[in-house]
């Protein structure tokens, strides 16, 4: 395989990474001053400023190993959609607080096991990425795990808000899971897992945190999919992005 | 900063007692919370530190507003980690009013029933991006400047926690200031957004130190009860002097045109703000009272069945250690 087909597949997988942690950052700071209570509010904006951190370092590790001298915040205000990498999961609305700890942790726990591989990645930036990266994922995911056992554990209303929030969801969990042609090369090169792999770990967990939620997880195998490639993006990505782009688009070539 | 016009109450405790305590004061001990003190001196107190915490939790609002299009990466986690710090110095100001025998929950229902106010310059919209810069070196500024004399104040947990409060406040000042530089350096765009920042917000800053010590009652008791350490008109002086080299060094016009040194006073002179839009805003009538308030009503609101599980989870699990033991 030459080296330019190398870096594309592993520019692709960077803005997967990247683009995860953007959009999901995004949609949790959208939340700010409108949460339930106080220590949510904190915690939310802790949420979003270690994703959107940690966006700086992919998306920026992207530009780099592209090689056409894009920053990382080109790559975040500058892309249409058809660009962009996420998981369709990520880019889902808000709804209410229990759909937004629902996301949180669903996609917390794909995260945390991600990155644990990641740690020992044959890319050494990878792998420094993943460890510091790692720490504070693990302080979401026992945040999100814990708030989703609470939630659903709780009152009536709450445990049927948190299993509207499961059965929403749980149809883009699939795709984390999902491989193509640049997850096969980064398996070549050592620098990432195959997707599938996860799914083990990946379900013993969610099923154990949803189990103590009193949570029931639907029974279908059917998933979502089309953000990580690209393919098709929900509806709601395009809204995301004239948002958060908009200043970037409107005045172009400033310094900010 | 952010509490402006608080009312002292008048107190009527043993003239004894009032005198030690005074004299406690005057000798600049601290008062801890289960020390005795005049009934008006905790009300004051109460309404006070109250009113600070509400105006951090208000001022999430026009700052989130633009979280969501802050044009860098780095522009958003650094707004990101200022309105973290502000709803944590709204967490320990809430703490330092418990202490005084008020509930969190208490203070909230105020707030949102209108009973209690925060700060005047958070009914004041974000329109552009450097609106942004804007807040963090005007409104953070003039609250600095506000807050560093309350370091010294006389009631414990509350000057502990304007040391705190002051700390990252100097931090916002200063990313406001840099963030607004880069506008006033940059595009022609640019610089008019920063001018039109400036021109919007100056007088409501000014605002933000409460009315002219003409007309201001309530500070006699206070200043004694080294509640408020300086006048209203000081602050604002001092504001003034400080702020008016930093938009000239910026190379932006200035808001006022009554703004000139006086050799004589060794003081900038400028001109007051509108004191009857002033009044306006505190009784309810400024551009973003109702939204502001509404917002606040509708996230309480929203967020009573999260309130509800998760105290109904805790209780559950209460019980079942108690069971099990």
């Amino acid at each position: 395989m030459s080296a330019a087909t190398s870096n594309e597949a592993f520019t692709q997988f960077l803005l997967r990474m990247g683009d995860n942690t953007l959009i999901l950052g995004h949609r949790v700071s959208e939340w700010c001053g409108h949460s339930p209570v106080l220590e949510e509010d904190i915690a939310l904006a802790n949420t979003a400023l270690d994703l959107i951190g940690q966006t700086q370092m992919w998306l920026g590790l992207a530009g780099e190993i592209e090689g056409k001298g894009q920053t990382a915040d080109n790559l975040a205000f500058l892309r249409d959609v058809w660009d962009f990498r996420n998981l369709l999961l990520v880019e889902m609305p808000n709804g209410d607080f229990g759909q937004t700890l629902m996301r949180q942790f669903l996609f917390d726990a794909w995260h945390s096991i991600q990155l644990g591989r990641l740690m020992s990645s044959s890319d050494e930036r990878v792998a420094a990425i993943a460890e510091k990266t790692s720490k504070e994922v693990a302080y979401h995911l026992e945040r999100s795990a814990d708030t989703v056992v609470g939630l659903g554990d709780g009152t009536e209303e709450s445990h049927a808000r948190m299993q509207d929030a499961l059965d929403y969801l749980w149809p883009y969990v699939g795709e984390m899971f999902q491989s193509d042609a640049v997850d096969a090369e980064m398996v070549a090169k050592g620098i990432a897992p195959d997707p599938a792999s996860l799914r083990e770990e990946y379900d013993a967990l969610v099923g154990r945190i949803l189990a103590t939620a009193t949570l029931t997880i639907p029974d279908t195998a059917f998933g979502h999919k089309g953000g990580r490639t690209g393919a098709m993006h929900t509806e709601h990505l395009g809204h995301l992005l004239t948002q958060m782009q908009w200043l970037q688009r409107a005045y172009p070539g400033s310094e900010w | 900063m952010y509490a402006q016009m608080v009312q002292s109450e008048a107190t009527k405790d043993d003239p004894e007692k009032l005198a030690a305590f005074q004299a406690r004061i005057d000798r600049d001990e601290k008062i801890e919370p289960k020390d005795w003190m005049p009934e008006g001196y905790r009300k004051t107190l109460i309404r006070q530190i109250g009113q600070h915490a509400h105006s951090e939790i208000v001022g999430q609002l026009p700052e989130g507003n633009w979280i969501t299009r802050a044009p860098t990466l780095e522009r958003k986690a650094i707004l990101l980690a200022k309105v973290q710090d502000e709803a944590g110095h709204g967490l320990y100001l809430y703490c330092a009013t418990e202490t005084l025998g008020v509930s969190r929950d208490e203070l909230t229902e105020m707030l949102l029933d209108g009973r209690m106010k925060y700060s005047s310059i958070f009914n004041y919209p974000t329109l552009n991006w450097a609106d942004i810069g804007a807040v963090g070196w005007l409104v953070d500024g003039a609250a600095i400047i506000n807050q560093v004399p309350l370091q010294r104040t006389s009631f414990g947990p509350y000057s502990r926690a304007m040391i705190r409060v002051c700390k990252e406040e100097s931090f916002h000042a200063r990313q406001g200031f840099d963030a607004i530089r880069k506008m006033a350096e940059g595009t022609p765009e640019q610089k008019k957004m920063a001018q039109n920042a400036v021109d919007r917000l100056w007088f409501p800053a000014l605002m933000m130190f409460g009315p002219s010590d003409k007309d201001s009652t309530h500070s006699a008791q206070s200043m004694a009860w080294k509640i408020k350490m300086n006048t209203n008109d000081e602050l604002r002086q001092k504001f003034v002097d400080q702020t008016v080299p930093q938009i000239e060094f910026l190379g932006l016009d200035l808001p006022d045109d009554g703004i000139k040194w006086n050799e004589e006073r060794g003081h900038y002179d400028y001109s007051d703000p509108d004191w009857s839009e002033f009044f306006d805003v505190i009784k309810g009538n400024g551009p973003c009272n109702v939204d502001r308030l509404a917002a606040r009503n509708k996230a309480w609101k929203d967020g009573a069945w999260v309130r509800d599980g998760l105290l109904a989870h805790a209780r559950k699990k209460a019980a079942a250690k108690v069971a099990a033991e």
